[in-house]
């Protein structure tokens, strides 16, 4: 427990932040730990965790990503397009499309990067508007409903009828959500790639030293990142059963917030999957609880960006110091 | 001459012969000889520019020599040295700034090696904790291994960086200013370190200026100047001195300049203390007078000077500046009141490295030198440039140019124009040959003198004996944040002075 506490501080004290809301939330309102609120919770905040630990990745190797909601607006509509070109396709053709077409749009990223040594955020400000304009033009912003059934049609992967006769549910982004968590933590903690992603955003001329390839760690950070971004689109349509072009733009920053706040570093070499799933979570529990207290939406950006920047501000503070104090 | 008593050894570890680098005309290195015998302790000496780091560069296989070199590593001839070669065979170079990694563990840095490769492979975290721990032991050290790199102060990161050159089967390892930051303990103990690595065969190329450790440590010693050799000498029988004129090529005169202090007192300490950084500090300051203030590093002396300059607030005591009590709220405070402080880290806090000379030199007086309206006037500014360059005979091609282009004794020059520009009463010099070539060195403490000569009240800090015993005019000892003991060097010995400081 104290080796947890060391290495992974953030985490801790955001998990002791996110139990003490949900305890006050639900004292203040009975309709929060419910059943129902908790796994519509858990399924509305999938596609963001998947988005999350792509992101992470590239947050880790020291770079910045702001393109990968808009690419997963293009890959969705490129998927409608190959769905239809293709004669319909299945659940295996879908992920391995929209996991392709994310990859490909996380290289472009990463070979401008790596290419022209540009820093990433000027080369991701530069392909969020180039695809999300490339998008709109060829879309003119036109909504698409006609995907195939298996796409559009929610599977439902666990349900449970409550006492009052409302249904629980879990759906497949929920699993891919797991999923992507799994295959990320495996990655970067697992894997002697993951450490070298670490080690490059942490020290980048001490891994190039070191002989690590800057451009491979460029292309797997954005791979990554891409890939997630796809499949984070194709489960989007599991919610929304439509695709929309503009749908999806703006929620780069509530993301990033998220993952910031989870641990992750701006400056590289930092950041976990639990981080992730936290700071998540931590923003989705704070905005549902404010919605069941009857808060006016449009407080919620506010509440979020004050509860980010304590969060921020905080950081210097170390917990497990806090907590070793308190032991003794 | 150059001299080979290893010749009947076991096969030397390197052997170069006629390395010869040219770049772009300028000759970095001339038809110079280099041999590090297996398991020896080797310094290699030289001023900056002397030709050392493009020679450990040729080495580690970063520059290739030019056609015509003889290289022989562990008693195997090559005809070129590529990084990969060089590792394989054993060479490996710990540089100043470590190459660490501060957000992982210390068993991950220590077997970082063992990490690398394109094709992923599992990671087993009990396997590099064997791994880290094995390379330790080599050392005879324990640290915890668990522990964040950044966590850990910078001598034990330095033999993480050991341990991890070891896990390569390093046989021979370059130390680039290991000890540049280090307090003598520490020094000390790094020493040791290297000691054990020799006993147990792995060579040791120690790079440094502290020519007190290089005698100490090393058999032999090669020196280069101005890319060429000066000659390879056994450190039995060198002197300081004698290696220092070895390295400039010119002899220095070590007289102490102290006198007794002409002016009437401008700065007055007293019972001065701050929480964990100094505790009880009192003296005074005259007109004239240069003030040496001694001590290791972690003796406070720093952090006495941010409270002189208005950046930390004491806790208790009274500063006196010309008689009257002072309140600094910040080193803008101090600036206004008179008092320049030239720090200790040039390169990150003392210039604006990219900006150009004249730019830096103003920085400190931006307010005096605006004109009309508040807007910047480039007459003022250029007087101001070139009064201070000539009075302080800095040696540049236009003012223009970066601040970075030039040596690190004109680089300290510029810093002491932006600060003299603002008309100080009382100067901090914090350290102030860091970075600079011996040959240097002297030409600022001319001007240091000069400056007094003038009036000006000055606080020389300094961790090398030496030179607060040539140069002052009185010397603090400063341990655990406390003055201990003072002396007059006129009366004192500097072998009894650097006795009691490096205790």
């Amino acid at each position: 427990m104290h080796s947890f506490l060391r290495a992974y501080p953030t985490e801790a004290k955001l998990f002791v932040v996110l139990i003490l809301i949900s305890t006050g939330l639900s004292l203040a309102s009975p309709d929060f730990l419910t059943l129902v609120n908790v796994t519509s919770l858990l399924n509305n905040n999938a596609v963001n965790v998947i988005w999350a630990v792509g992101l992470l990745v590239v947050l880790i190797a020291g770079g910045i990503d702001i393109s990968f909601a808009v690419a997963a607006s293009v890959v969705q509509y490129l998927c409608v397009y190959a769905f239809a070109a293709i004669g319909g396709g299945n659940w295996a053709i879908g992920f391995l499309f929209a996991g392709t077409f994310g990859l490909a749009l996380g290289l472009i990223n990463a070979f401008l990067i790596h290419q022209f040594r540009i820093i990433s955020i000027v080369v991701t400000i530069s392909t969020f508007n180039a695809f999300f304009g490339l998008l709109m033009f060829f879309s003119s912003g036109r909504f698409l409903y006609n995907l195939p059934s298996w796409w559009s049609s929610r599977v439902i992967l666990w349900e449970y009828q409550t006492a009052s006769g409302t249904w629980a549910e879990l759906i497949l982004p929920v699993a891919v959500m797991a999923a992507a968590m799994f295959a990320t933590w495996a990655l970067i903690r697992r894997t002697t790639t993951g450490r070298q992603l670490y080690a490059f955003g942490d020290n980048p001329e001490g891994a190039r030293r070191a002989g690590i390839s800057i451009g491979r760690m460029q292309a797997i950070a954005f791979g990554w990142s891409g890939m997630m971004a796809g499949i984070a689109g194709l489960m989007q349509t599991q919610i929304t059963k439509e695709v929309v072009p503009n749908a999806l733009i703006g929620r780069e920053l509530e993301v990033l917030a998220a993952v910031v706040l989870g641990g992750a570093r701006l400056g590289g070499g930092r950041g976990s999957v639990l981080g992730c799933f936290l700071g998540v979570l931590l923003v989705a529990v704070t905005q549902n609880g404010l919605n069941l207290l009857g808060v006016s939406p449009y407080a919620f950006k506010m509440v979020v960006g004050i509860i980010i920047l304590l969060a921020i501000s905080t950081s210097n503070l170390d917990p497990s110091r806090l907590f070793r104090g308190a032991a003794r | 001459m150059p001299r080979d008593p290893a010749s009947a050894a076991p096969p030397d570890a390197l052997r170069l012969r006629g390395i010869r680098k040219v770049f772009g005309g300028v000759t970095a290195l001339d038809a110079v000889d280099f041999g590090v015998g297996a398991g020896e302790v080797h310094c290699l000496a030289g001023e900056n520019g002397s030709g050392k780091s493009t020679l450990i560069k040729i080495v580690t296989g970063v520059y290739q020599p030019d056609p015509g070199a003889g290289i022989e590593i562990f008693g195997q001839t090559h005809t070129q040295i590529t990084p990969t070669l060089a590792r394989k065979a054993g060479i490996a170079v710990i540089w100043q700034d470590l190459a660490l990694f501060p957000e992982m563990t210390v068993a991950e840095n220590i077997a970082f090696e063992t990490l690398l490769g394109n094709r992923p492979r599992w990671v087993s975290y009990a396997r590099l904790r064997d791994t880290a721990r094995a390379a330790l032991a080599r050392l005879d050290i324990d640290l915890d291994l668990e522990a964040r790199l950044g966590d850990l102060p910078i001598a034990q990161r330095q033999i993480v960086a050991i341990a991890r050159a070891l896990v390569s089967d390093a046989r021979l390892i370059f130390m680039d200013e290991p000890t540049a930051s280090l307090t003598q303990s520490e020094t000390d103990a790094l020493l040791a370190v290297v000691r054990t690595l020799s006993d147990r065969g792995v060579a040791v190329v120690f790079v440094s200026h502290r020519l007190a450790e290089v005698l100490e440590i090393a058999a032999r010693v090669t020196v280069l100047r101005d890319g060429r050799l000066v000659g390879v000498y056994p450190t039995e029988g060198m002197t300081q001195s004698r290696l220092s004129e070895l390295m400039t090529g010119t002899s220095f005169a070590q007289a102490v300049t102290a006198r007794d202090a002409a002016g009437p007192e401008v700065l007055r300490i007293e019972n001065l203390s701050r929480a964990g950084e100094y505790d009880d500090i009192s003296f005074t300051l005259h007109a004239g007078e240069v003030l040496g203030l001694t001590g290791l590093i972690g003796a406070g002396r720093t952090e006495l000077c941010h409270s002189l300059f208005g950046m930390t607030r004491p806790d208790r005591g009274r500063i006196l500046l010309n008689g009257e009590g002072l309140q600094l709220r910040s080193n803008r405070d101090a600036v206004a009141q008179g008092i320049a402080y030239v720090s200790e880290d040039r390169l990150a806090l003392g210039l604006i490295q990219p900006q150009s000379i004249a730019d830096n030199a103003v920085l400190s007086v931006l307010k005096r030198i605006s004109g009309a309206g508040g807007l910047l006037s480039a007459q003022k500014k250029e007087a101001t440039v070139s009064h201070w360059l000539r009075e302080l005979a800095v040696k540049i091609g236009l003012p223009e140019d970066p601040v970075s282009t030039l040596s690190g004794g004109n680089q300290q020059r510029v810093v002491l124009a932006k600060w003299l520009a603002t008309e100080p009463k009382v100067l901090l010099l914090d350290c102030p040959t860091v970075g600079v070539d011996v040959g240097a060195r002297a030409g600022i403490f001319r001007i240091v003198r000069q400056l007094a000569d003038r009036g000006l009240a000055i606080l020389l800090v300094s961790d090398e004996v030496p030179e607060v015993f040539l140069n002052a005019d009185r010397v603090l000892h400063m341990a655990g944040g406390r003055i201990i003991h003072q002396w007059d060097p006129r009366q004192t010995r500097l072998q009894d002075m650097e006795a009691a400081v490096y205790a």
